[in-house]
């Protein structure tokens, strides 16, 4: 049944263009919102043989059923897609613009998934284009300078990633007639040396795009130009998919954890780390500065699974998890700033959190854990990464992400003490607090991050050990 | 002409054109070199045995692209002649960077060389009937072909869709 994943929203997005009116295409919005909780609840409300191994029967072998990291990365698509659409349903001025918004975001959920499920590199490359291509069109949807030049720049490096990755596939198909996971794999180990170059290529096609410093330099001026709930989606989970989640993905069943493949990690993890870290101290802009935030928090999940034991792949998926989570909620509460006073520049702001309360609150969860405070969510994922590079003997990486840790907090402390504390401007005294549209996702986002710290040994226990099962694959 | 001339006549020439492509200022002529790019892409894959590809190359690339292309800038507004040398003048100046770059990177290719034991002995796919391969094996990536085109044409949409004089501008 796990194609139905890729499959229903497809169905969804013909069905819902019909041509019954304006009236009619309105719908987009609430299917988005039924089917991101469908997904999400299909996942903790797991039914038996939902998920079984290899059951598609459109084509049985490029269709894996998701593994636990996968069923992690389906979890969070559906929460961060519900987020995205009511903030973006609300901020998208006209009702045309709000469907074809939510249409757009549906099509990516459906690419999402379908990189979550294969298991070959050529439709895993098919999978990661359609979310590109959404999202190139998602950037530029306000078709101003800003949005053009973010979009314009997103595509140029995607498009060397797509070089990178498809000169990838080519070399395996050439090597074993095949683009399977398994045939590119054992290619792999008769030490073939047009395999090990191939599998570079791909891998810093993936680091592209992720974001990961020093491939960096598309993510800000993508995030910040973007309409608000478009930089909910790309932060939230885009990047994460189609970067982060596939390098796991990569590594546990293409590569394996071998030496050179641990080293790469290790070293652009450490500086996408502190890179980010050090230029998020620098930002004026909220979202700018979140934007660094999140190149600095991908390069622990990527110090992580570097770190190639089964602790450093678990801190990796479960701050994987983590960063989707409270990085939506934080932009949530950027986007419910940016609508009630207009402007995301933190010189200008100060003193919301008296007329915004819950915007307020909940951001200090969110930096909080994003700072690695305990006993919240992110605590407990970084202190499994740097225990994880402690043991593995990887020492200088535990001190760079401690240090990178401290930093962090230096920041976040830094903007909400600029946003939210202090002493309220004239000019927004009369503000109040942002609609449902915002409060709803950031009570929610800010619930599951004290839930997932709070209760982290069932959440550890239910979630996160099995996916370990990730080292064992080859 | 020996194959080996042929096919690096071939890739010179595609090269060319790609270059050209980039480095026009004119539109229009840079949609003729895109062209020019796409058949000499579509003999490179017809000396290569790939004849689907090379007709898929042609009919869509150099055929309706370019097509697509012609008829966007049919709409677009020329520059005025003041605008044009401005453009002209300066233009040239942010590619000089490029033959560098191309130089080193070929110097570093020349003495690092990389092994690469390439073994095509592996049974190919491409042997087996092209349709079988597609409706057979690869349905998944036809899933995923539908939802590219869904979302073009949603591209199409958003982004050049006139704004209709009802609706407010923003």
């Amino acid at each position: 049944m796990s194609w139905t994943l890729v499959v229903v929203p497809i169905i969804a997005v013909i069905l819902l263009n019909l041509p019954f009116g304006e009236g009619y295409r309105k719908l987009a919005f609430p299917a988005g919102i039924f089917l991101a909780v469908l997904q999400s609840a299909l996942v903790l409300l797991p039914i038996e043989n939902m998920f079984p191994y290899g059951a598609c029967p459109l084509s049985p072998f490029v269709f894996l059923s998701p593994d636990a990291l996968g069923l992690l990365m389906i979890l969070s698509v559906g929460i961060v897609v519900f987020s995205a659409l009511l903030v973006g349903w609300r901020m998208t001025d006209k009702t045309s613009r709000k469907s074809d918004f939510a249409n757009l975001i549906i099509l990516a959920m459906a690419g999402m998934n379908g990189v979550i499920l294969s298991g070959d590199l050529f439709s895993l490359y098919v999978f990661l284009e359609i979310v590109a291509v959404s999202s190139f069109i998602l950037i530029a949807m306000d078709k101003n300078r800003e949005a053009l030049e973010g979009s314009f720049k997103y595509i140029m490096l995607s498009a060397v990633a797509t070089i990178l990755i498809l000169s990838s596939i080519s070399v395996f198909l050439m090597l074993t007639g095949s683009t399977s996971f398994s045939a590119a794999a054992a290619a792999l180990k008769q030490g073939n040396h047009a395999a090990v170059l191939a599998s570079g290529l791909f891998i810093i096609g993936l680091l592209i795009k992720g974001g990961i410093a020093p491939f960096h330099g598309w993510l800000p001026d993508a995030y910040t130009s973007a309409p608000a709930g478009v930089s909910i989606f790309l932060a939230g989970i885009v990047t994460k998919t189609t970067g982060i989640y596939t390098i796991i993905k990569l590594v546990s069943y293409v590569t394996g954890y071998t030496g050179p493949v641990k080293e790469i990690l290790l070293f652009f993890g450490a500086v996408s780390a502190l890179l980010g870290a050090f230029a998020a101290l620098d930002q004026k802009n909220f979202k700018r500065m979140l934007a660094y935030s999140s190149i600095s928090q991908m390069g622990y999940v990527i110090m992580g699974l570097g770190a190639g034991n089964p602790l450093g792949v678990m801190g990796a998926a479960f701050h994987l998890f983590n960063h989707a989570i409270f990085k939506t909620q934080l932009f949530v509460n950027s986007a419910a700033v940016e609508q009630e006073t207009g402007t995301l520049n933190m010189d200008r702001l100060g003193g919301l959190s008296d007329k915004m309360p819950v915007t307020g609150a909940t951001s200090v969860v969110a930096l909080l854990s994003t700072a690695g405070v305990p006993p919240l969510s992110g605590f407990w994922s970084k202190l499994l990464v740097i225990v994880a590079l402690w043991v593995a003997g990887y020492k200088i990486y535990a001190l760079i992400a401690v240090f990178a840790g401290v930093v962090t907090l230096a920041y976040l402390l830094s903007m909400q003490r600029r946003v939210f504390f202090g002493n309220i401007s004239a000019s927004f005294s009369n503000i109040k607090e942002a609609g449902v549209s915002f409060t709803l996702p950031a009570v929610l986002l800010s619930t599951i991050t004290i839930a997932a710290g709070v209760f982290f040994p069932y959440v550890f226990e239910k979630l996160i050990i099995p996916v370990q099962a990730l080292l064992g694959l080859l | 002409m020996n194959g080996l001339t042929l096919d690096i006549f071939l890739l010179a020439m595609m090269t060319a054109a790609a270059v050209w492509t980039v480095m026009r200022g004119s539109l229009l002529r840079a949609v003729i070199a895109l062209a020019l790019t796409s058949i000499a892409l579509t003999a490179v894959m017809f000396r290569l045995k790939a004849p689907i590809a090379a007709v898929f190359e042609l009919s869509v690339c150099a055929g309706l692209i370019t097509v697509v292309f012609m008829s966007t800038i049919a709409l677009t507004k020329p520059l005025t002649h003041k605008e044009t040398l401005d453009y002209t003048k300066t233009r040239m100046k942010r590619f000089w960077l490029l033959p560098v770059i191309m130089a080193l990177l070929g110097s570093a290719l020349l003495y690092f060389t990389i092994p690469m034991d390439f073994n095509l002995a592996a049974p190919l796919e491409t042997a087996k009937n092209f349709r079988n391969i597609l409706w057979e094996e690869r349905q998944f990536d036809l899933i995923g072909q539908i939802l590219v085109i869904l979302a073009g044409i949603f591209g199409v949409v958003v982004l050049f869709k006139e704004r209709s004089k009802d609706e407010p501008q923003d």
